[in-house]
């Protein structure tokens, strides 16, 4: 009976400990979002989010090309990933257990592991270099480079949650493959391959490295694929090593933005995925 | 004589290397209940997921034999044709979750390619689901999702689902065990009706279930046909003293 107040107090230390331990990931979160809403909430304002940049020296202006510019680039890299990143994904859930998938998986396991800064230099040379100069399009490549192996592995995870049942049911009816993936396995999946390329937006966004020598940035406004365009990460990095104290406060204003932005996408995704568990279990 | 709708012939069946179905030899009889039983493992679902061509769905599953469906030699025709002609109710309920009622009652049509004109999809609906004794309790509601129906409603949906395509025969895998009493016997009921206008094979691993609504019985042991013939005859009067065993609890 005189052990039993000894394992009490050990287990009040151990969840103390735990819950203690499992708060300090909070602080640093915490700690960022207040530092960048009190340097930058003084330059958010209607005409910062609508207008162009002035020029150095100049202050006021706003990044409304940069947001252009990044909604640009996230369209442009969704256009060549999301097809290509969702067809694979389909293809190692649905032909499990082969040679090919195995091979593939394992590409896209790699290709999520390659930093950056290195795609960036592969969209270099395959887009800007041909097309002599710096453009859009060149950083849609290389934003979707990034997107395509989280877009495949979401997908594969996501389709596998798919009941066997479903798909028994369909072949059963006398379906095709084919059929049945596009007309019971996707749609039962949907919520979470939403989900999985809003995550992969989410993720790409903030990319700034493979953007230094693709879209390159432009302090005007551009809408061509084929012009060099600004985008948000793209304007933090060079106003924050601008010599100008007005673009020190923007670049702040600018990393609210882009934040509230990821934030946004996140919480999306999340919501998408929480109604997701009704449609998937055939419960 | 009877007519067959279904007859296989010295059919084998194989997971790989491992042989589950041992020159199967079975007539099944038109418009009767046809019921397959043994103790687990004894290579019953392989044997209906042959006669609809889903034991090749599995990979490394193949087999030997012959296969009939009426005069039509089952395994060389395209085996989407004959899924369509041969339905399948799944031991799971598993309607289309992203579907509504009506739309899973049409899947049948929709997953291949073949559009309906609105009144003739209508009245498909209302027959299918008058068929499986469902049309009363979701005819309010046939734009909702299937999936919040009740385990037995959904497995009703599911034979409603398969017999919109109106095939010559249904195969049934152990399609009550996974339902309450009280769903089980609608279904049994249900099974008794339908057999005037659908053969019906079904696989159970319940003896009394068995006996309650089938009109011929089939018994299986280790991949071997131990014992077919009526009903009637297999339960007062089994000749292999395998069948009598299982049939008075001595295994399985």
């Amino acid at each position: 009976m005189k052990g039993i107040h000894i394992r009490i107090w050990k287990d009040r230390l151990a969840t103390g400990t735990v819950w203690f331990l499992s708060l300090l990931p909070l602080i640093p979160l915490a700690l960022i979002l207040f530092f960048i809403v009190s340097k930058g909430i003084s330059s958010l304002s209607w005409s910062f989010l609508t207008s162009l940049p002035k020029p150095p020296g100049e202050t006021g202006g706003g990044v409304f090309n940069a947001i252009v510019g990044t909604a640009m680039l996230i369209v442009l890299a969704s256009i060549l990933a999301v097809p290509m990143g969702v067809m694979a994904g389909v293809y190692l859930s649905e032909f499990k257990g082969k040679a090919l998938p195995g091979l593939v998986r394992t590409a896209a396991d790699l290709l999520q592991g390659i930093p950056s800064i290195v795609v960036g230099i592969i969209a270099y040379a395959w887009v800007v270099l041909p097309m002599h100069g710096f453009n859009a399009l060149a950083g849609g490549v290389a934003l979707a480079i990034i997107m395509i192996p989280i877009i495949v592995r979401t997908t594969e995870e996501v389709l596998l949650l798919v009941p066997q049942e479903l798909r028994e049911a369909s072949l059963a009816l006398g379906a095709s493959r084919w059929r049945t993936i596009l007309k019971v396995v996707i749609p039962t999946g949907l919520a979470g391959v939403t989900t999985g390329i809003l995550v992969s937006i989410a993720r790409i966004a903030g990319e700034t490295a493979p953007l230094l020598f693709t879209a390159f940035g432009n302090p005007f406004l551009a809408l061509k694929v084929t012009e060099p365009v600004n985008a948000l990460p793209l304007v933090i990095f060079n106003y924050a090593t601008s010599p100008y104290q007005d673009w020190w406060r923007q670049a702040w204003g600018a990393s609210i933005i882009l934040v509230a932005m990821v934030f946004l996408l996140n919480i999306t995704a999340k919501a998408i995925a929480k109604r997701m568990g009704g449609s998937v279990t055939n419960e | 004589m009877n007519n067959v709708t279904l007859k296989t012939e010295n059919l084998c069946a194989y997971f790989g290397k491992q042989q589950v179905l041992k020159k199967v030899n079975l007539s099944i009889v038109e418009n009767k209940v046809t019921a397959i039983m043994g103790p687990s493992g004894c290579g019953k679902t392989t044997l209906i997921r042959c006669l609809n061509r889903m034991h090749e769905t599995t990979p490394g599953a193949r087999l030997t034999g012959r296969i009939w469906l009426k005069d039509q030699d089952l395994l060389s025709m395209n085996p989407m044709l004959v899924r369509r002609k041969v339905g399948m109710v799944f031991q799971k309920p598993n309607p289309f979750p992203t579907m509504s009622i009506y739309n899973n009652v049409l899947a049948g049509y929709r997953l291949n390619g073949i559009r309906l004109k609105k009144r003739e999809a209508d009245r498909t609906v209302e027959e299918a689901l008058r068929s499986a004794a469902l049309w009363d309790e979701v005819k309010d509601a046939l734009h909702k999702r299937g999936t919040f129906l009740s385990g037995g409603q959904q497995q009703r949906l599911c034979i409603a689902r398969a017999l919109a395509v109106k095939p010559e025969a249904l195969l049934m895998d152990e399609p009550t065990s996974a339902l309450d009493p009280k769903a089980t016997d609608h279904i049994e009921r249900l099974m008794a009706k339908l057999k005037k206008q659908v053969t019906i094979v079904i696989v159970t691993h319940n003896i009394a279930q068995a006996g309650r609504i089938s009109d011929y019985t089939a018994f299986m042991y280790l991949g071997e046909l131990i014992e077919y013939g009526t009903t009637e005859t297999l339960f007062t009067a089994p000749k292999d003293p395998r069948t009598e065993e299982y049939l008075t609890g001595k295994f399985g």
